[in-house]
């Protein structure tokens, strides 16, 4: 029994980290803030659950993981509407946003506040 | 066991370093803002590891707790305060 939670809990490890590996590497080359929020937001929030919970799978049934699980619930909420505030207020404050039919796209370089 | 989380925890400081190239090159704030955001998400995953390592989770997830409810009061109070029409950025 003990062998198949400790698998099944570095199977879900491995998955968690190389969802935000993905995010990582999403936040460096998306072209635009508001395909980074994309980013940020969801490859994370899916990445620390898949982690915490094989962290749960590994520690059993304790007083603990009923922690850990309130961990996965509170990123689960703020997480997404943390990138969501932001994402408004950049909206609002007047940060245009990268369209396909613009002719000349900016780099990063040039848009430099 | 104690060897792949010790294993984990290093990848995962790898990871966690990769956003803060974004930090310093970020070309808005907002670009800033998002990648401290993404920084502080992570290294929750991060404590709780390194609860793991030390065998002491019962006192690690306090602090990750703690971490992760300040992170997110920090992130909306910043957002609060860039929405209003005082700081808007001129094109």
């Amino acid at each position: 029994m003990s062998e198949i939670q400790t698998i099944v809990s570095i199977i879900f490890i491995v998955a968690g980290i190389l969802l935000m590996f993905a995010g990582s590497v999403g936040i460096l080359r998306l072209p635009d803030f508001y395909a980074r929020t994309h980013s940020v937001s969801k490859s994370d929030t899916i990445g620390i659950i898949f982690v915490i919970f094989g962290l749960i799978i590994y520690e059993g049934f304790t007083h603990s993981s009923l922690k850990l699980f309130l961990i996965i619930m509170f990123v689960v909420l703020s997480n997404p509407i943390g990138s969501h505030a932001l994402g408004k207020a950049a909206l609002k404050s007047g940060l245009k946003p990268l369209l396909h039919h613009d002719k000349n796209l900016k780099k990063d370089e040039e848009v430099q506040q | 066991m104690e060897q792949f989380f010790l294993y984990s925890a290093v990848v995962l400081t790898i990871i966690i370093a990769v956003p803060l190239i974004r930090v310093v090159k970020g070309p808005t704030l907002y670009d800033r803002l998002l990648a401290t955001n993404a920084i502080a998400t992570k290294t929750i995953v991060l404590i709780c590891l390194i609860g793991f390592l030390f065998g002491r989770i019962d006192m690690f997830i306090d602090i990750t707790l703690a971490y992760a409810i300040l992170g997110f009061i920090g992130a909306m109070i910043i957002a609060k305060f860039l929405e209003s029409p005082k700081t808007r950025i001129e094109e």
